[in-house]
């Protein structure tokens, strides 16, 4: 009945839309090949992998690897402690302006990330902070922490606040319940918010712009190569690679979460 | 007998609202204990203050003679039944039982045989491997149960445990818990609203209204003597007679109770004999209910009285004036207000 309904024109523009989305995709693995370092001219030229070596050989692009990953870890796991505990916080205890203050927790994912950026620069700025790995971290923490708060606080509404009660009754004192009741229920939502902070944070360009200083995380550092004239495809072979690092937690994530939905519905 | 638990002039206010208020009661050790009353009227707030997952606003609170003010849940030896279970998913029903033992930090053989001699104690022996997913309502409602009583608490908690199971289930349930409960000795303090269930298996029952209790007695006392207007109404089936009619009767102005199985039913104008009390009226309504007939009747003053009599005695029908009468004994004059 559905795909009957639908006229021919709606699904060309379907396509139309997957195509549009997709082959900037695909021509970012093509251009990894080419010869020509200085445009990107079509058909290219010819094909080679010399670039992956080149790649491996520029110490600037390890050190830009380094500090995303480095910054990425840390303000993951940064923000799966916030995240949690503003989640618990809000799900469990009942005070004045919890709904606003709720609002307030997710407002910095809604807010552009320039307004972010240039709020976190000015306050390092007043306050006389210097600029180093840890105003990244610091910048990125805030979105970070959003997206654990969200999986997690999905999760705590559906478990039943009288389990927490009942291993309490049962004898378990607060550091007990949460270890073997409280965690295992949580542990496929943080580690699906885990692997999406993570994701978010490894390709975050415009807070850290506003946060960095003098260093490169590996976005900032394509920008910077992309201003060039020499050796383009580089650019293009990190392209792939940051393509598989941000990917593959955020496929991760979403079949954890959609499992995790499928288990609570099955013990129902 | 020693006092399991004792609330002296307990209160536990949210903000305006009285949850309880100023309940006084001791509740005997090895009793089985029912509190009674309307949604919202203060039971389960009752049942946390014992567990500890409240403190009262005021009073004192004492369980087997210790006081419990700051003493935390975890270490109470009271165990609660929560009504909807709470079972944890995530593990084993054997794995659930044995929880509380576990975190008491009982080696892993031990808790898992005392677990099992538990689920075996509620007849789910060979389930200890199931997810309490994979269980019917009943089956959980026991594995809840088997979960408490591994911790041997002298007090048992249950918050209307019954109450989403269906009838049949419910009615075997109530038996199974009461032959459990005589055969431990432990005390049950049990929740429900359902006057059946609490006036068939406990030793006493309190009425609670508003965060008060309005009557603590005996079934048959709760029954047959009602103290308020309330309760009687509450607690069912009786007749409730208005203050004029009391007075017409002879007694004080006051609402009275009449059990409907007390009254007989004599012709129009015919003469009650000596001791017994009387009143005409007219059936309003007659339903046949195989061994007795319920008749509704209302008297001239426009008082409504069921009476229940045997059916072979039947010769009565809609419409009829006739005489009722009872024994003068039978009407139970209220001793309170409202
Ligand atoms: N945490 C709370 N915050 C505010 N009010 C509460 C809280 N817990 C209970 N109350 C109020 O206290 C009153 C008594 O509640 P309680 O749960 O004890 O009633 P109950 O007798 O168990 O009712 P039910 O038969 O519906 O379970 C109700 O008016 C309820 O709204
Ligand atoms: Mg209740």
């Amino acid at each position: 009945m559905r795909s009957e309904g639908s006229p021919l024109l709606l699904k060309i523009a379907a396509l139309a839309c997957v195509a549009f989305l997709h082959v900037p995709l695909l021509l970012i693995f093509l251009y990894a090949f080419t010869t020509e370092e200085k445009s990107f001219q079509f058909p290219p030229p010819g094909y080679t992998t010399k670039w992956f070596g080149v790649v491996w050989e520029r110490q600037d692009i390890w050190d830009a690897i380094g500090l995303s990953v480095k910054v990425a870890g840390i303000a993951t796991v940064l923000a799966l402690i916030l995240g949690t505990c503003a989640a618990a916080a809000i799900s469990r205890a009942k005070f004045f302006g919890r709904d606003h203050i709720s609002l307030l927790f997710i407002l910095p994912i809604a807010l552009p990330g320039i307004v972010t950026g240039i709020a976190l620069r000015s306050t390092f700025g007043i306050m006389d902070i210097p600029f180093s790995t840890w105003t990244i971290v610091l910048g990125h923490t805030t979105f970070c922490m959003v997206v654990v708060y969200n999986n997690v606080l999905a999760r705590f509404r559906r478990t039943s606040g009288s389990m927490i009660e009942a291993s309490m009754d049962l004898g378990a004192d607060g550091f007990q319940t949460f270890r073997y009741v409280v965690l295992p229920q949580i542990a496929s939502a943080l580690l699906a918010g885990g692997m999406l902070a993570f994701a978010l944070s490894f390709d975050e360009v415009i807070v850290t712009t506003f946060t960095a200083g003098q260093q490169s995380t590996l976005p900032i550092w394509m920008l910077n190569e992309l201003i060039r004239p020499r050796q383009r495809p580089i650019t293009n072979v990190v392209a792939i690679f940051v393509i598989a690092v941000t990917f593959i937690p955020i496929l991760a994530a979403y079949y954890l979460t959609r499992e995790g939905e499928h288990t609570a519905g099955a013990g129902k | 007998m020693a006092t399991a638990v004792s609330f002296q002039k307990i209160s536990r206010y949210f903000g305006p609202v009285r949850a309880v208020d100023d309940v006084t009661l001791d509740i005997a050790e090895g009793e089985f204990f029912a509190m009674l009353g309307p949604s919202g009227s203060g039971k389960t707030t009752c049942l946390r203050l014992i567990a500890g997952f409240e403190q009262p606003t005021s009073g004192h609170m004492e369980i087997f003679g210790v006081t419990s003010e700051g003493v935390p849940p975890y270490q109470r030896n009271v165990n609660t039944v929560f009504q909807d279970y709470a079972l944890f998913p995530h593990m084993t029903v054997l794995d659930n039982v044995a929880y509380g033992l576990m975190v008491k930090g009982i080696d892993k053989p031990t808790r898992h045989r005392k677990a099992l001699e538990a689920l075996t104690l509620v007849a789910l022996g060979s389930f200890g491997s199931r997810r309490p997913s994979q269980l019917s309502g009943g089956q959980r409602q026991r594995v809840a149960l088997a979960r408490a009583l591994v911790n041997e608490p002298k007090v048992l908690l249950l918050d209307e445990p019954l109450g989403a199971l269906d009838l049949k289930l419910r009615e075997q349930m109530q038996v199974e818990l009461k032959a459990l409960q005589r055969n431990l000795g432990i005390t049950f303090v049990f929740v429900t609203h359902d006057q059946g269930e609490a006036l068939s298996m406990a030793d006493r029952v309190a009425i609670f209204n508003d965060g008060r209790i309005v009557q603590v007695g005996s079934p048959e006392d709760i029954y047959e003597r009602p103290n308020t207007k309330f309760v009687a109404d509450f607690v069912g089936s009786s007749n409730v007679l208005s203050p004029a009619f009391s007075k017409a009767a002879g007694g004080p102005e006051k609402w009275a109770s009449l059990r409907p199985e007390k009254i007989g039913i004599l012709p129009a104008r015919a003469k009650p004999s000596p001791g017994q009390q009387g009143a005409s009226a007219k059936i309003i309504a007659a339903h046949y209910q195989g061994s007795v007939t319920r008749f509704n009747t209302r008297t001239a003053n426009g008082e409504v009285i069921n009476v229940t009599v045997p059916s072979s005695l039947g010769k009565f029908a809609e419409g009829d004036e006739i005489m009722l009468h009872w024994p003068k004994e039978a009407l139970h004059i209220m001793a309170g207000e409202a």
